[in-house]
Formats: structure tokens, C-alpha cells, sequence
């Protein structure tokens, strides 16, 4: 043992530069824990001033509340059940996920994107697939951009529904989040069906898809979204007349457009503060120029606008999909190029170029010209997804950055918090919708 | 109508078992009839359709570890659980299970009965504050203040029945509604004394003292093994028992439908007994259906908030239940 610690100890000697760094994070962490715990010390005089009674208690709400929505913390100080001041604490499940894009190629980044917004993984490999491809210049065909299309609003449905079932069972009504999980399963049926894999789907190819969809998923796609907006209006039916969830949502975590604006929140709860910015309209990519559909926007900015506004969101994918099924051309579903796409599996296995390309595109991959560096943004469900990618011209990122819109949303919930009652904790929490896995990243 | 000593104690003793009993199937009718309303299969692997789950789970609770926070008040952490169960039992010698049967057929049993809803409380409390945890303190905290508020109104409900009773004996109430039940005579009572039932047996849309999305477990966060079992049989004792009173006081109690054009005849053929079990049936059916009433809105609804709550119990259901009060009142003066 002690020639272990004298091991340690000796190593830390050569390299100073760890021990520092762990001492500086932990410092950090210290006081970053600590700093509400300080402030409201009972021995503090000026404190005892302010609070005689000693009313006022820190509470600490997560990283394992039943509530956070993953390891999402915050430390609140409550006045009874009001709470004055609330602060968050992110970190929790960070990765280091842009870090690791720099090791990897372009391609094999692309499953780490599943892991992200793990609601709608979907999403994040189109929005990756996109940058990528954008940066180098591929152009996808027509039939893989129609099912991209297609399963990016079924991604948004799934994660929306995933929103309203657990939005709901913190307001403590149990049952809808089993009726909205049934759907969810359909969702996932239809994703093993397409892709391969329920939840981290990875179906997404730079230059195109990994593989075409089958008659039964398009069937399966079918009866969905004839089976779906039903089951909305049963939803809407029960919840849009039920004083107790209208009144819990109503007037709750009221921000204004310009608030909005300020702190750079995006997606649902940009729309449902009046502010009328979708990236699918605002800057069409995919198909979404040729598809019709409306943008759901409500002005008054609160928690029951944000959960109207995403209801409609849902109704209106269910239009986009069904357009995509009606619009769905033939085609291949991946660039025929080598040096952009995979070469497809019939090539690989009966030409000897195949293979070679197939192997050339896994260890080196696509190479955008060197020093290029671009931004592309899609309409993830919970907003603006984006990837800012700088290039040196070989196969892997020099620099990948992620703008995720839950890290985003996130700077809402403590100006929405503060004032707001431990009860409405929950709902503010369920409305910004945040991903800790996209929000740490 | 006086039983002797060895009967009552039998009788008690198998009204405790009943009870015990009635809470597994409660738990099991719980979790199937939630199933149904979730489109799921709910428990269906330990014996015959599931049957034997809650036994089970009474088997697992035994066998796991009871562990208390270093910094709880230990006496009154065990004493919390024991509380609320001993209460919960003890206020099912006053309800009337069959015309003669009834453990404690006391003269004040009304105030008997509102005097141990009240002490119920101090279980909640005590569990909420000796726990030495600040989720448990909130709970207790609001299950006080909750109960604070909905007792003055369940009180009111049950002043109007008494005033049309004009007697405080829980018996003398039930034969009181031989011709037309409570509910159809005093129908505004009836329903604020359903809504305080909710509040006061801490089920949902009122279960804020533990709610678990915000307060992890509410009172019981800090409670394991068998102390919390203890917590969750008297949560359905309690609101089985809640289910009697409120037949009990508004739908008639123990007394059959038309009673009265038939009892005389049956007891005079010597059906004293057969009315007895007809009777004692009829009151489980009925507390039956209001204890799946119970089951039914915790599974459909949304929790209030604090604040929704306080404004329910004050602003709503206190003056609703006072000018019923005056109106039932003043009609009884003048008739």
C-alpha cells in the first residue's frame, strides 16, 4: 500500500500539472456545492437579522430526485413550500462527447449522437449526418431525405410523448404516462423495424441511410398515424377540461417573448412565448420545404401554453408523416460514392474495389477540404439542435462543437423557479422537457 | 342489544382480521383495477390471477432490512408507524357492521369517530419529523396543515347529518335513514363530506403529504421494511374505513334497500341471522364500491397544488359546508 501512495506521490512530483488540475475541480466543486449552505448559515448574524424565525431551509432537489428527469440538481432555498432562490448544477452525466469526436471519424461519431437526446436519438444522427454532410459537400438522394424526414417526426412524437406521459406523472396523474408509453412502443416497434435497434437507432449514414425501409415498417407507419391522432384526442379529451392539471399549469413559469429571446431558448418553449421561429420553416432542411404543415404558437408563455403548443406539434408531425409517405419516391437511399457514402453491402462482398472502398471509408472516412468549418442547425423535438464542425482536412474533426438546446432551455428554469411553489417545481422542471444527456453531454 | 363480554371480543377479533385481510385485497384491487385503467395486465404470476401478490409483498416487507437514520429521534420513529395503525384500527369498533353488531356502540360515537380522524394526524407528524429529513419535514408539515383545513368542513358535513339525526350514536344515524338515506336528504353534505374524506385519508388528487414526484416519499421517505409496510396497511385501512363511515353517515349503513317493508316479517320468521349477514354484506358491497370510488380518482387525476388546496378546503368547502349547515338548520326548525 505505501509503496503504491510513494508511487503516487513520486509520479505527481514529475507531472504537477494533474494534482493541481484535481485540486482546482475540486475546489470548484466545493464551493460550487457549498455556496447556498454558506450563505445561509444560522451562526451568520446578518442572516439571523433577515430570518429569526430560521424559516428559511436549503433543500437539495436531485441529482436522485424521482423529479429531475435524470441527474439534473438543484439546490433550492424554501421559504415554507415558496421557493426564494433556486440553482442548478449540471454536470452530472458529461462525457466529454465533443472531446471524443476529435478521435473518432466523421462516421463513427455518428452513435455517440444517439446517446444525446436519448428521446429522439433519430434526430441527432440526421442533425450530425447533416453537418457532415454539409461540411463536405455530399449530396443525399431524394428517397433517403423523404424516410429522413419521416422518422425525424417520429422521433419528435416519441419524444414529445415521453414529455407528456412523464409531464403528467409528476403532476401525479400515474396513468397517462402507461397511455402514452403504449405509443411509445409502437414508436420503438417501428424504429426495430427500420433501423435495427429500439432505442439507439444509428440508422443515419453519412451521404444517405444504412439501410432502405421495408413494406412492413411503412405499413407499421401507417396504422401509427392512423392510430395516433385518436389517441391525442383522447389525451386532449381528459386533460384539456381537467381543472386540476389547467389550473397547476396556468400562470406558472410565465416568461415573455423578450425573456425568450434573451436567454436563447429554442423549440417548444421559444413557440409557446409568441416568438415564431422554427428551423424546418425558418431554414428549410430535408424535405421540409415540401411538405405542409403548420408551426403551433401560443403567446402567453406559460407552462400551459408550452404543453399546447407541443400537443399541436405532435398532430402536426403526424401530418409531415404522412406526406412522407405519400411523397416517398424510389431511389437509392445512398450517394454512389465512394468517398462520401458507404459503398453498399453488394459491391463489398462481389468486387474487389467495393471492399477496398468499404475499408478505405472505415479508417479514414469522409475528409473535408482542410481548414472549412461550418454550423448546421435542425428542429431537434426539444429545439435547435446544432453541430459546428472545423475541419483539417483529414477524416477526423479537429474541433466539434454541440449546441444543444435542453443545455439551452435549461437557463429558464431558475428565474422560473424562483417564487414558484415546490409544487410547481415538478411542472416547470416537465415543461423546459431537459435531456441530462444532452445538456452534459 | 347488550352482548356479553366473550362475544364482543370475538367480534373484535375478527374485525381486526377482516381488516388486515380487507387491506391486502385492497392493495391487490389497487394495483388490477390501476392495471385496467393503464391497459396492462397488472399482477398476474404469484398464485391465481395474481391473488396471493399482496401476501407476497407483505412476505418481503418482513424480511427487509428496517434501517433508521442516524440522526432520527429513534422512540418516536417506531412509534410513528404503530400510531397510525393502532388508530386506523381502533376506529372500526365504532362503525355499526350489522343491526346489534357493533363493538362500541358509544352515545358520542360521531364525536368518537372525528376524534380519532384527528389523532390520525399525529402519526403523519411524527413520522414526517422524526425522520430528521427535510422531505419527511415537508410532508408532515403539509399533511398538518391539510388536515387542519378539511377537518373543519368534514366536521360541518357530519354536523348536518347529526342535526337531522338529532343524536350522536352511530347507530341511532343508520336507523334514522331506514326510510330515505342522507345522501338523497342532505345531498351538498354528502358530497363535501366524500371530498374531506379524500383529504383526510391523504389519497390522491390530496396525497401531497406524500407525494412522491416532489417530497421522494413524503413522511415515509426515511421509513424501510416492515415500519413502512405499517404506513401502507393503514393508508388502506384508512381509507376502507373512510369508506364505511361515509355509507355509514350518508348511504344508509348496514340497512338493506327497502328494509322496511320486509325486516319485520324475516325477524318474526325467525331470519334474525339471515338479516344480519344480508346486512353485513350489504355494507361491505356498498364500502366496497366507494373504496374502488378511492382507487378509481387516484388513478384518473392530477395532484393539486399547495395552494389549490388551501383555497379548496377554505374558500369552497368551509362556506358550502356552513350554509348547508344553516339551511338544514333552519329547515329542521321549522318542520
Amino acid at each position: 500500500m505505501s509503496s503504491i501512495v510513494t508511487s503516487i506521490e513520486k509520479r505527481s512530483e514529475k507531472f504537477s500539472f494533474w494534482p493541481r488540475h484535481n485540486e482546482a475541480i475540486y475546489k470548484r466543486l466545493e464551493s460550487k456545492h457549498a455556496w447556498l449552505e454558506e450563505k445561509h448559515h444560522p451562526d451568520d448574524a446578518r442572516e439571523r437579522a433577515e430570518d429569526p424565525l430560521e424559516n428559511e431551509m436549503t433543500l437539495n432537489i436531485g441529482p436522485q430526485h424521482p423529479a429531475t428527469h435524470g441527474v439534473l440538481r438543484c439546490a433550492v432555498k424554501l421559504d415554507g413550500e415558496i421557493i426564494e432562490k433556486c440553482v442548478l448544477d449540471l454536470g452530472y452525466l458529461h462525457r466529454g462527447i465533443e472531446k471524443l469526436a476529435e478521435s473518432k471519424t466523421y462516421q463513427e461519431f455518428m452513435p455517440y449522437t444517439d446517446r444525446m437526446d436519448y428521446l429522439a436519438p433519430y434526430s441527432n444522427n440526421v442533425a450530425w449526418c447533416l453537418a457532415v454532410e454539409k461540411i463536405a459537400a455530399i449530396e443525399v438522394p431524394e428517397r433517403a431525405q423523404w424516410i429522413r424526414t419521416m422518422m425525424c417526426e417520429l422521433a419528435r412524437i416519441s419524444a414529445h410523448l415521453l414529455w407528456l406521459g412523464v409531464g403528467l406523472m409528476d403532476a401525479g396523474a400515474l396513468s397517462v404516462f402507461l397511455w402514452t408509453f403504449q405509443y411509445r412502443e409502437d414508436l420503438y416497434k417501428i424504429f426495430d423495424e427500420v433501423a435495427g435497434a429500439r432505442f439507439t437507432v444509428s440508422h443515419s449514414r453519412i451521404g444517405g441511410l444504412a439501410s432502405d425501409v421495408s413494406d412492413t415498417s411503412l405499413a407499421m407507419i401507417r396504422d401509427f398515424t392512423d392510430n395516433f391522432p385518436e389517441a391525442v384526442d383522447g389525451w386532449e379529451k381528459l386533460l384539456n377540461r381537467n381543472r386540476i392539471w389547467i389550473d397547476r399549469n396556468n400562470g406558472v413559469g410565465v416568461l415573455s417573448a423578450e425573456e425568450v429571446v434573451q436567454m436563447g431558448m429554442t423549440g417548444p418553449n421559444l413557440r409557446g412565448s409568441g416568438v415564431a421561429y422554427d428551423i424546418r420553416r425558418f431554414e428549410p432542411y430535408l424535405k421540409y420545404n415540401d411538405v405542409d404543415f403548420n408551426i403551433p404558437i401560443r403567446s402567453e408563455g406559460d407552462c400551459l401554453a408550452r404543453y399546447f403548443v407541443r400537443v399541436d406539434e405532435m398532430k402536426e408531425s403526424v401530418k409531415i408523416v404522412r406526406q412522407c409517405l405519400e411523397n416517398l419516391p424510389e431511389g437509392p437511399i445512398r450517394e454512389d460514392n465512394a468517398k462520401h457514402a458507404y459503398a453498399s453491402k453488394d459491391e463489398v462482398y462481389y468486387s474487389m474495389e467495393g471492399m477496398i472502398h468499404d475499408f478505405m471509408y472505415t479508417d479514414t472516412g469522409v475528409c473535408p477540404p482542410k481548414g472549412v468549418e461550418t454550423y448546421h442547425a435542425t428542429e431537434a423535438p426539444k429545439g435547435e439542435l446544432g453541430f459546428y464542425l472545423i475541419s483539417d482536412g483529414t477524416g477526423k474533426p479537429w474541433r466539434v462543437r454541440i449546441n444543444s438546446p435542453s443545455f439551452t432551455n435549461l437557463q429558464a428554469l431558475e428565474p422560473m423557479m424562483e417564487g414558484g411553489a415546490i409544487g410547481d417545481m415538478v411542472i416547470l422542471i416537465g415543461t423546459v422537457d431537459p435531456v441530462m444527456g444532452e445538456a452534459d453531454k | 342489544m347488550d352482548l356479553p363480554l366473550y362475544w364482543i371480543a370475538a367480534i373484535g377479533f375478527l374485525l381486526i382480521n377482516f381488516f388486515l385481510v380487507s387491506a391486502s385485497v385492497l392493495v391487490y384491487a389497487e394495483r388490477k383495477v390501476s392495471a385496467y385503467i393503464q391497459n396492462r395486465p397488472g399482477p398476474n404470476r404469484v398464485g391465481p390471477f395474481g391473488f396471493l401478490q399482496p401476501f407476497a409483498d407483505v412476505v418481503k416487507l418482513v424480511f427487509k432490512e428496517d434501517i433508521r437514520p442516524s440522526a432520527a429521534s429513534g422512540f418516536v420513529h417506531s412509534l410513528a408507524p404503530w400510531l397510525m395503525v393502532v388508530i386506523a384500527m381502533t376506529a372500526t369498533a365504532l362503525i355499526p357492521m350489522a343491526r346489534g353488531i357493533v363493538i362500541a356502540p358509544l352515545e358520542v360515537g360521531v364525536l368518537a369517530l372525528l376524534a380519532l380522524t384527528s389523532i390520525s394526524v399525529y402519526g403523519i407528524t411524527l413520522a414526517g419529523w422524526s425522520s430528521n429529513s427535510k422531505y419527511s419535514l415537508l410532508g408532515g408539515l403539509r399533511s398538518s396543515a391539510q388536515m387542519i383545513s378539511y377537518e373543519l368542513s368534514m366536521g360541518l358535513a357530519v354536523v348536518s347529518v347529526v342535526l337531522m339525526a338529532g343524536t350522536l350514536n352511530l347507530v341511532e344515524i343508520v336507523e334514522d335513514q331506514a326510510f330515505v338515506w342522507n345522501v338523497f336528504r342532505n345531498p351538498i353534505g354528502a358530497i363535501i363530506f366524500l371530498v374531506t374524506a379524500f383529504a383526510e385519508t391523504n389519497r390522491a388528487p390530496f396525497d401531497l403529504p406524500e407525494a412522491e414526484q416532489e417530497l421522494v416519499g413524503g413522511y415515509h421517505t426515511e421509513y424501510s421494511g416492515m415500519k413502512f409496510g405499517m404506513f401502507f396497511l393503514a393508508e388502506y385501512v384508512n381509507f376502507f374505513i373512510a369508506s364505511f363511515v361515509i355509507v355509514t353517515l350518508f348511504f344508509g349503513g348496514y340497512l338493506l334497500p327497502f328494509e322496511y317493508l320486509y325486516a319485520d316479517a324475516l325477524y318474526e320468521a325467525g331470519l334474525g341471522w339471515l338479516m344480519t349477514i344480508l346486512q353485513l354484506l350489504g355494507l361491505v358491497v356498498k364500502a366496497g364500491f366507494f373504496a374502488f370510488l378511492f382507487i378509481w380518482v387516484r388513478w384518473t387525476l392530477p395532484r393539486f397544488k399547495y395552494n389549490q388546496l388551501m383555497t379548496i378546503g377554505w374558500k369552497y368547502l368551509l362556506p358550502i359546508a356552513l350554509v348547508n349547515v344553516m339551511v338544514i338548520a333552519v329547515i329542521m326548525a321549522i318542520f
